[in-house]
């Protein structure tokens, strides 16, 4: 039972040394991510519908750790992203002449990238833990509100700053986001979630989800955990913008409005609150949908004025399309479970402690 | 406020000090919920705090847990000066609420609730042991510990909210309402294991609206009516006085 491994502090899978358990997916998904790299390296459209997929799991994983494990409502998760986006996009703007010598250009360049990914999730995180102290005292609703507020106070922010690019935004970022350092974030997001969810302190995130009052009883230091959450997810927000940064030509406050923080609210909802599989599906499919929808309709009308009258009710099926999943399922694809919970008998791998 | 009249029927059993409650005030915005409540919890006893509803039995037990920021008095616990000390640093101090509704984690098994009861606790072993003498305590939860809680019945959500407060290995359990929502029978059930529970040392401050039953069962008892206590004194002496008999057991 997993459980009970989690109070002694280990989780995972026996038959694995332990000391190898730590770094063993680390060995796994390298290979995968540069094999990855090399098959998509002739190919721009597939790379940055990849890349913006990756991006959606990233924000979606995160916010589940806020949303779905400690149960906040957090609807402002764009506006740590647009921070990671900013504060990313200037560093390495600061940082576009320079290189490392002994380097060859490509490593140098993504050496140079992840100063400004760390840059930005350090800076988002710091919004994170500024907004979240005084914040996450409130419950519910205004909890909502209050991040609603900020999202919206940092697109302002921004729309008025020269440094910014105020509301143009900021062009000339070096595109030097590849599909390999993309898909490591999403690995590491995940890996970083799951681990949480394993731990004693992802236990107390769920015991303040169920019952705060009672988690506060059992001794749980409510404040600190929420606020600890909300600075991990605000982190791998503003990553996942700064990763966002180095591969759209440009960016601009309207890449970050509320519109976003629903879409990825929409995600954790959809997926199910709490599911770390559930919120990376949901985050797949609403990220192919519109696409898929469109080919789809293409498909349909070879003439252009059929392909764009259909293209145009492309939305309101997708809008139609959660509905229906939101009526049917309103626990989210996979509830609080986790891929493997939901469907044991797709894994063949048995299940442990039943 | 001046201290109010206390009527203090019978002498106290002694007990060794454990909890100390003076004169402790606690406002809602302007609301004064507690205006100056005085109490005492010794080692090893029962303590009832009974009263109407808003009379402030609650807000003293959350006082008393960190749960709420008293404005004005001094809450001693175990020797040290707790007031305004937060839940989360009394617990290992030996304090265990087992708030109002059970408040027991619907979505998390009956295992889970009692693992997260052992929170702050890192001696695996001594966990598993206390797991199983509340398991000798509460068969049913044994019975049921995979099962989710929320689809517990009534009972065994009271008792599983017990069960879990007394992993903490607490000094001092403070228990909001008990009887609340419950069959007599199951009441009946609860409170002969609180017995078992209190006669292997652990103290008890017990909220009540079912005053009879309280008093049965505790030391000691105090009466709550409108944030101040007005009477105090054994649980038999209490039960048999005539305002307690016409005010709350309907005689």
């Amino acid at each position: 039972m997993q459980t009970a491994s989690a109070v002694s502090g280990s989780g995972g899978s026996s038959g694995v040394p332990a000391s190898l358990r730590g770094i063993l997916p680390v060995l796994v998904a390298l290979p995968v991510l540069l094999v990855l790299e090399w098959l998509l390296s002739n190919s721009p459209f597939a790379s940055y519908l990849l890349s913006i997929m990756a991006v959606n799991i990233i924000l979606a994983v995160s916010l589940n750790i806020v949303n779905g494990m400690t149960g906040q409502f957090s609807i402002g998760h764009a506006g740590f992203m647009a921070v990671g986006a900013y504060l990313a996009g200037v560093t390495s703007l600061a940082l576009k002449d320079v290189a490392l010598s002994f380097l060859p250009v490509a490593v140098s360049d993504q050496v140079f990238l992840v100063v400004a990914l760390l840059a930005g999730g350090i800076s988002a995180a710091l919004a994170g833990f500024l907004v979240g102290l005084p914040s996450l005292r409130l419950r519910g609703d205004y909890l909502a509100i209050v991040t609603l507020g900020f999202g919206e106070i940092i697109r302002v922010v921004v729309t008025n700053t020269e440094a910014f690019g105020r509301a143009l935004g900021l062009s000339g970022i070096p595109q030097t986001s590849t599909v390999a350092m993309v898909g490591f974030w999403v690995f590491l997001v995940v890996l970083v979630s799951r681990r949480i969810a394993g731990s004693s302190h992802g236990r107390s995130l769920w015991a303040i989800r169920e019952d705060e009052v009672a988690a506060e009883a059992m001794g749980v230091n409510t404040t600190g955990y929420k606020v600890r959450a909300f600075v991990i997810s605000s982190f791998f927000a503003g990553i996942a913008g700064g990763l966002f940064a180095h591969f759209v030509p440009i960016i601009n406050p309207g890449s970050f409005t509320f519109v976003k923080s629903m879409e990825i609210v929409v995600m954790v909802v959809l997926g199910g609150l709490g599911s770390t599989t559930g919120a990376i599906v949901a985050a797949v499919f609403l990220t192919l949908l519109p696409e898929a929808l469109r080919s789809a309709f293409a498909a349909f009308g070879s003439e252009s004025t059929l392909a764009q009258q259909v293209d145009q009710i492309r939305m309101p099926v997708y809008g139609l399309l959660l509905v229906v999943l939101m009526l049917s399922r309103p626990q989210g694809l996979f509830g609080t479970k986790e891929l493997w919970e939901v469907i044991p008998r797709w894994i063949p791998r048995r299940r442990k402690g039943m | 406020m001046s201290e109010a009249q206390v009527k203090v029927l019978g002498a106290r059993q002694e007990f060794a000090p454990l909890l100390a409650v003076d004169g402790v005030k606690v406002s809602y915005g302007a609301i004064q919920a507690l205006k100056g409540v005085t109490l005492k919890v010794g080692k090893g006893e029962v303590v009832a705090l009974i009263g109407a509803n808003g009379a402030g039995k609650t807000s003293t037990l959350r006082a008393v847990s960190g749960m709420l920021k008293p404005v004005g008095g001094r809450i001693s616990f175990a020797g040290e000066d707790t007031t305004g000390a937060k839940a989360h640093t009394l617990v290992p101090r030996g304090m265990a609420h087992a708030p109002e509704g059970r408040g027991i984690f619907p979505n998390l098994t009956v295992l889970e609730n009692l693992e997260l009861g052992a929170y702050l606790r890192s001696d695996a072993d001594g966990i598993a042991a206390d797991m199983e003498k509340s398991y000798a305590l509460f068969p049913k939860l044994k019975e049921r510990r995979k099962q989710f809680a929320g689809t517990l019945s009534g009972g065994e959500q009271q008792m599983l909210a017990i069960a879990r407060a007394l992993l903490s290995r607490p000094k001092l359990l403070l228990l909001d309402e008990p009887s609340l929502g419950l069959a007599p029978q199951v009441t009946e059930t609860i409170f002969r294991n609180l017995k078992d529970v209190n006669a292997a040392g652990v103290s008890i401050l017990l909220v009540e609206q079912n005053a009879h039953l309280a008093l049965n069962f505790a030391h000691y008892g105090y009466v709550l009516e409108t944030g101040e206590v007005v009477m105090a004194g054994p649980g038999k002496a209490l039960l048999e006085s005539p305002e307690i008999r016409k005010a709350y057991l309907g005689e």
